[in-house]
């Protein structure tokens, strides 16, 4: 970040404005508005069942809105199948259970949307696959497929295999919900390398000490909505709404 | 040093002996086992001498002449080499029955040369598609060599051929039908249901039917195929559908996060099937399809009833010959062996195939 910009005055890299979803009867997002600037960094909380995966998920249409916009990097969200494919390929994506590829190795799983969407000759993403693989401190494991790999070295393999693509802005939904506890730093780690060379990163997790290190704002979400949103600093010392002291009392508590 | 030796071998072949009681013991550990035991290999080693007897010690061989069988009291292979072309080959010309012999060795190497996995590239395709045109030209002639029309063809080629292209143009349909199945657009989801459980619903016999019977009642004479494309048409179908079923299996055993993460990655809906869902729905079906596609190899020998002349049929034209005692055991084994070979080597291949997915991994 230079000291004498603001992250406001950058070009938008995601704008939502009064988004709606509901799956039948039942309203997972109302009303949802939210800015993201290029290199900002936003953390996604809330109780489960808040909306907040379903939110992160439709900002690369692997949910479809069903009223509002979603604008990424300038390109609104619509049924236009070339523009979906457009953003996809500029927004990496990491999961909550990795979901790599187990019939590829490693240097496959990262080198296949390069190849297949970018359209690069194999040497070349093979290059950009062992660069990204040393970042994440695994290039020895280039050969093996995922299944004898550990959780955390599988996640930082997804967070590898995104970053090939050369995304603009990466998603997190939930990272380090399914590993074990001895894992969570490494991939946690990883993240924060990330962030600091300054990738636009919307991230859902509980992990408040992440929030705390990188986070330039913190949203929490319940029913569906963004019930408050501030500076990590403030929003974990001051939180304004009586439902957000209650989940932080019940997820810094112990 | 002679003591040491012996000493050695005495050493090495006590714990042989106990070890050889202990494999007997199940055999002959009580009273009744031991009775089983006997009266087993009795009756085994009788049976076994008759088979010898029969097929090898009073057999008939050379000459491969009619006389050599009325002169035998064991099985006549003098008839199944004397009439070996007729059987492999059918009704098709003999002085051009080095074309299916031919056919016959080409089918057989394109199989065995596609199924290492390293040879799976798109090349391959090619391949097979150069293949079945050479095929084509062989058995039916024209470009230089004596027209032989299908009404000719038997034996040995028309089964491989009937199998081969029912599975290779089958199987390209029903993972068209798998996935139109689970397609989130109605018309294609409907119009694959109707089709997989209509051709699932009718017996493959009712199929060939209205393939060469009721066919020509409603096509004018200029729209009809071949017959033997017609039949064809009905086995590619019929094995389309029971493909199709077969994948939609593999399908719905993926999670639904590998299709995630690959759109994610920007991949569009044909990629991440052929890229990603397919190659692990595939691995995963391998004993299913295996288990179709061996049925499918002997299905083709239905075509008799329409009058097609597959291995079958050639065997039995061949038994109708007056000048031989017409030895139906000896042809349909010979035959049974055909089919035997065809089946078990692609069940071990499929074997192979399982394994090899397996120790890569883990």
């Amino acid at each position: 970040m230079n000291d004498g910009e603001k992250l406001s005055d950058r070009a938008p890299a995601i704008r939502i404005e009064n988004l709606g979803k509901s799956f039948g009867d039942f309203q997972v997002l109302r009303n949802v508005n939210l800015t993201v600037c290029q290199g900002e960094k936003i953390v996604v909380c809330g109780p489960s069942g808040s909306g907040k995966s379903t939110l992160i998920r439709s900002i690369n249409r692997l949910e479809q809105h069903q009223s509002g916009r979603i604008v990424v990097e300038g390109t609104e969200l619509t049924n236009d199948l070339k523009g979906i494919e457009k953003i996809r390929s500029e927004v990496g994506m990491v999961f909550q259970h990795f979901n790599l590829f187990p019939h590829l190795t490693i240097l496959e799983n990262c080198t296949l949307a390069p190849i297949w969407v970018r359209k690069l000759p194999r040497e070349e993403a093979e290059e950009i696959a062992m660069h990204f693989l040393r970042k994440v401190r695994i290039p020895e494991q280039a050969d093996k497929y995922p299944g004898q790999l550990s959780g955390g070295q599988q996640q930082r393999v997804a967070i590898a295999r995104a970053l090939c693509m050369k995304p603009r802005i990466m998603l997190f939904d939930e990272p380090t919900s399914a590993l074990d506890p001895e894992m969570i730093k490494e991939v946690l780690d990883t993240m924060i390398e990330l962030a600091n060379e300054g990738m636009t990163m919307v991230c859902v997790t509980h992990e408040m000490g992440f929030a705390q290190a990188v986070a330039d704002r913190v949203v929490f979400m319940d029913g569906g909505q963004i019930i408050e949103e501030n500076e990590p600093v403030a929003f974990f010392s001051s939180p304004r709404s009586e439902r957000t002291k209650l989940f932080l009392s019940q997820i810094l508590g112990h | 040093m002679a003591d040491t030796a012996s000493n050695t071998i005495a050493r090495a072949a006590a714990p042989d002996a106990r070890s050889l009681l202990r494999r007997l013991a199940p055999f002959f550990g009580t009273p009744l086992n031991a009775a089983l035991t006997l009266i087993l290999l009795w009756l085994m080693v009788r049976l076994g001498s008759l088979l010898v007897d029969w097929a090898i010690l009073n057999a008939a061989l050379f000459p491969a002449e009619p006389e050599t069988c009325a002169a035998a009291t064991g099985a006549c292979w003098s008839f199944v080499i004397a009439k070996s072309g007729q059987i492999l080959f059918g009704i098709y010309p003999p002085a051009e029955r080095w074309r299916a012999g031919l056919v016959c060795i080409l089918i057989i190497i394109t199989l065995v040369a596609s199924a290492r996995p390293s040879a799976w590239r798109p090349g391959l395709a090619a391949i097979w598609v150069g293949m079945m045109a050479i095929v084509l030209w062989l058995m039916g002639g024209g470009f230089g060599l004596v027209s032989v029309p299908t009404s000719s063809w038997g034996g040995l080629p028309v089964t491989l051929i009937l199998t081969v292209f029912a599975i290779g143009l089958g199987f390209p349909a029903a993972i068209l039908l798998a996935l139109g199945r689970r397609s989130s657009l109605p018309v294609v989801r409907t119009l694959s249901v109707l089709f997989i459980e209509t051709i699932r619903g009718l017996p493959l016999l009712s199929l060939l039917f209205v393939a060469s019977i009721l066919l020509p009642l409603f096509l004018p004479e200029s729209l009809l195929p071949d017959k033997f494309v017609r039949a064809l048409l009905a086995l590619t179908i019929f094995a389309a559908a029971y493909l199709a079923e077969v994948l939609r299996g593999g399908l719905q055993a993926i999670p639904g996060g590998q299709s995630e993460a690959a759109e994610a990655l920007g991949l569009n809906y044909w990629s991440t099937q052929r890229l990603i869902i397919l190659p692990q729905a595939i691995r995963i079906v391998i004993p299913a399809l295996t288990n179709t596609i061996i049925v499918m190899i002997k299905n083709t020998s239905l075509v008799l009833v329409v009058g097609l002349f597959d291995l079958i049929s050639s065997g039995k034209a061949a038994l109708s010959d007056p000048a031989w005692p017409a030895p139906s055991t000896e042809t349909f084994l010979f035959i049974g062996l055909i089919y035997f070979a065809l089946a078990f080597s692609f069940a071990r291949f499929a074997d192979f195939l399982e394994r090899s997915g397996a120790e890569k991994r883990g």
